[in-house]
């Protein structure tokens, strides 16, 4: 972890038809980080997110990248940048083979006119093996449709397909939903090993057993503020906990 | 290893429909040789590339993850528009190409209508199924015109051997849409759009622009291949496709297009409608009365749907038992280990 902030939240506001969602946030997170983004459903997490990933725009508020203010006017200039969102039930196409999903949108390609092009698939699933090993997601094949996966590997795909391209920040939302422990650690290590490789991660989630483990930072919202931003040194689980609970 | 990857075909429902094809073709060379003779296929495949066409169209456009059931009118408005055109005196090529304009526009409205109101293509076609047709007609002006001899039919239709000129057109477009579909960037983000358009367009795709495309598509082949039609029978009838909208939903689906998106290919939707042909020839061979075509397509479509379904759980549970039993092995290699040290 270095003192250099990667992403700087000012005074960030954002209504939706008249719901307060998110109130005068600021936050600074820092490179190479785990951020734990904890709270309660309807607490302003996924608003949050959603401006950080481009996908909405914060009615008031400025946000610093690298130390220069961005404003996103989609999803693709955050991901341009090298901020990749890993949305909760959405980051895969199903029926589609894994090296195909890992370069959803990006595809490698021949010539292109205009931006289609024929695909250079050979090197898109050898490329899309080798994501995966790095990852120490050992597949059988870049042909398997994502559907025949496990909750955990699905995930692995999905971090992958990050760093392949080189995502400086990975925002995660709710990435160990629904998944059994077994698979909830796997997901645990891939994260971990995102620090190792320079990459800074925001983990949103609602299960603090999760994130505690892993986490630098947590940061926990209720009611669209951020009511603590503690450094794990100072502060331990139950005290999160009680945060949590009683807000 | 070499299991997997038969598995991994068998699992490709384009794959059960050939299967399918093959045992009615020799269902119906049994019940009479004459059925496979070059005249009957010179019969069957002098029509079935038009078929095939529309097929292609909708069958690109469901793996999008929407629908077209205005396919059939636009089928008969665009050849019908051609010819009142050059009735009145404009040049033929220029009228070929205003006329497959139409077939652009329907596509582009049907589009507009559906991602600007975010309403079910279902309805916005249905509603152009009604709007087109009846726009044929009033362009008949009451009598179906007489077809004009200016108008180059022969390139499309021209009579060979066996084969009609629309044959290469039909392999011309499948092999353009096939690369397309199955090799370009473009293909993969239909796949993409139509498998889960949220995922998509997080992952930076710009899906209403991807179905806006298919849609066009699916009116332009629509009418072209309802010009090819209108060319060989050399009269254009106001009531031209009708019901093609669901015989060529039937023939995607017969060849593994999936209702829902996100899963099918050229390949498929094109055995499909050349199975449908057959059927319907097959049966007129077999001196069955021709009513029962009906039926027999009906059957086709609720049994290769349920074949394919078959086809793909089976070979999916092959594949997780294989996962399973690959998963046991790693369990036992690391006790292995654990117990070494």
């Amino acid at each position: 972890m270095s003192n250099e902030n990667i992403i700087e939240c000012k005074d960030l506001n954002k209504y939706y038809s008249g719901v307060h969602a998110l109130k005068n946030l600021s936050l600074k997170i820092k490179k190479d980080s785990v951020v734990g983004l904890i709270g309660d459903n309807g607490a302003g997490k996924s608003t949050l997110i959603k401006i950080l990933s481009g996908a909405h725009a914060p009615d008031t508020g400025h946000i610093y990248f690298e130390g220069n203010e961005v404003k996103f006017k989609s999803t693709k200039q955050a991901m341009n940048l090298g901020i990749e969102t890993i949305y909760q039930y959405s980051a895969l196409i199903p029926q589609m083979s894994i090296a195909r999903n890992i370069f959803i949108g990006r595809e490698q390609t021949n010539f292109s006119l205009g931006s289609i092009g024929l695909m250079k698939s050979k090197t898109m699933d050898k490329a899309a093996m080798d994501a995966l090993n790095d990852v120490e997601l050992h597949l059988r094949s870049p042909d398997t449709p994502v559907n025949q996966l496990s909750g955990g590997e699905r995930q692995g795909v999905v971090i992958a397909r990050a760093m392949y391209f080189k995502s400086k920040v990975l925002i995660l939302d709710e990435p160990t939903n629904h998944l059994s422990v077994k698979e909830t650690n796997k997901v645990l290590r891939f994260v971990e090993g995102l620090k190792k490789q320079g990459v800074t991660s925001i983990f949103i989630t609602h299960n603090l057993s999760h994130v505690y483990p892993i986490a630098d930072h947590l940061c926990v919202m209720a009611r669209g503020e951020k009511i603590a931003d503690l450094a794990k040194e100072d502060t331990s689980i139950d005290e999160l906990t009680d945060l949590l609970v009683n807000g | 290893m070499k299991n997997n990857r038969i598995k991994s075909i068998l699992m490709r429902p384009e794959i059960s429909t050939f299967i399918m094809f093959i045992v009615i073709m020799t269902g119906f060379f049994i019940a009479n040789d004459k059925f496979l003779s070059p005249r009957n296929i010179r019969i069957v495949m002098g029509i079935t590339p038009e078929y095939i066409i529309v097929a292609i169209g909708i069958a690109i456009l469901m793996i999008s993850g929407e629908f077209d059931l205005s396919v059939g009118s636009v089928f008969a408005l665009v050849p019908m528009t051609m010819v009142q055109l050059v009735h009145q005196g404009i040049p033929p090529w220029f009228a070929i190409a205003l006329g497959l304009s139409i077939g652009i526009a329907v596509g582009f409205v049907n589009g507009f209508i559906t991602l600007r109101f975010g309403i079910p293509s279902f309805i916005a076609t249905l509603g152009m199924l009604y709007i087109a047709r009846s726009l044929t007609t009033v362009a008949t002006g009451g009598f179906p015109p007489p077809f004009p001899h200016s108008l180059p039919n022969e390139l499309f239709v021209f009579q060979f051997e066996v084969f009609r000129a629309s044959l290469f057109w039909m392999l011309g477009v499948a092999a353009i849409a096939g690369i397309m579909l199955h090799r370009s960037n473009l293909g993969n983000w239909i796949y993409a759009t139509g498998g889960d358009t949220g995922a998509a367009s997080s992952m930076g795709i710009k899906t209403n622009n991807v179905k806006m495309f298919c849609f066009i598509l699916c009116g332009f082949l629509a009418g072209f291949a309802g010009m090819i039609q209108t060319f060989r029978i050399e009269a254009p009838l106001p009531s031209q496709g009708y019901l093609l909208e669901l015989e060529s939903i039937a023939a995607a689906v017969i060849g593994g297009v999936s209702l829902f998106g996100g899963v099918g290919t050229i390949f498929g939707a094109a055995i499909g409608a050349i199975l449908i042909r057959f059927l319907e020839s097959g049966i007129i061979m077999a001196r069955i009365d021709a009513e029962w075509f009906r039926a027999g397509l009906g059957s086709l479509i609720i049994i290769s749907v349920v074949f394919n379904t078959w086809v793909v759980r089976r070979g999916e549970n092959m594949v997780h038992k294989n996962n399973a039993e690959e998963e046991l092995k790693d369990d036992d290699s690391s006790k292995e280990k654990k117990d070494e040290a």
